[in-house]
């Protein structure tokens, strides 16, 4: 699992690598906190367009950036969803909560 | 049930554990001809399934985790995670959506993700012996 980041004019937009589980989701979670703390952004972008595999790990970062940044005023939406993550989330409802982007050939599945 | 082939992987309850069980049975489904997102569902079930028994069967201990995979009539993969843990207390509770005793780290949705996932989902525990999970998915047979 790895994680990027880029900034512009106030949008933290987070990638995400490879796969995340519970192995993987507290070193993801602790360093997308430290991005949140450097940058201070006002939207932020959880982009997993390079996510192979997810599981219910990952509902449980995407809820928790969502209440950050909505508890400090901001947005946030998650972008490029493939297929088996999308999956995912769908069967957790997540999509009420959270606005979610599916990537192109996940909306074709 | 005619039982046609199956898999056995012991290991002990360390989070390093859980891409293996999921890489494991991901293979052995293969042999079935499973489409993307059926082989998408069974790594994640089980992932869900092994990530329980590592975080609340043994929260502070590591112990042994216990998981067979086995393909019954040709179509049917049914997979067992066994541990010898602490047990669930409250089994109706702990399949509830969001309910949780994991901390910030879980989302208590893992027993939702495994019944979505799966065609059949048992949840068999005994407070201080352990909890057997034990899944099914029909794997369609494809024409020709």
């Amino acid at each position: 699992m790895k994680v990027f980041s880029s900034y512009d004019n106030g949008r933290l937009t987070i990638y995400l690598h490879g796969e995340l589980d519970h192995h993987a989701v507290r070193g993801a979670a602790e360093l997308v906190e430290r991005l949140l703390g450097e940058y201070l952004p006002r939207d932020c972008v959880l982009d997993l367009g390079r996510l192979s595999f997810m599981d219910s790990s990952g509902i449980a970062l995407i809820l928790r950036l969502h209440r950050r940044l909505v508890a400090g005023g901001g947005r946030f939406w998650v972008e490029n969803v493939g297929a088996q993550p999308l999956r995912v989330l769908d069967a957790g409802g997540i999509g009420r909560v959270v606005q979610i982007a599916a990537a192109k050939e996940a909306k074709q599945a | 049930m005619k039982r046609d082939n199956y898999l056995k992987l012991e290991f002990p309850s360390r989070s390093a554990n859980e891409a293996l069980a999921r890489a494991s049975v991901a293979a052995f489904a293969s042999q079935m001809d499973p489409t993307l997102d059926e082989l998408g569902d069974i790594r994640t079930a089980v992932s869900e399934a092994v990530t329980n028994a590592i975080v609340h069967a043994y929260p502070d201990t590591v112990g042994v985790v216990w998981l067979r995979a086995r393909i019954l009539d040709g179509e049917y993969l049914e997979i067992t995670v066994k541990d010898k843990g602490r047990g669930i207390e409250d089994v109706d509770r702990a399949r509830q959506p969001l309910y949780t005793t994991g901390g910030e780290d879980r989302s208590g949705m893992g027993f939702t993700i495994m019944e979505s996932f799966t065609d059949r989902l048992r949840i068999r525990s005994a407070p201080g012996r352990g909890t057997t999970v034990t899944m099914q998915r029909r794997i369609r047979r494809k024409p020709g």
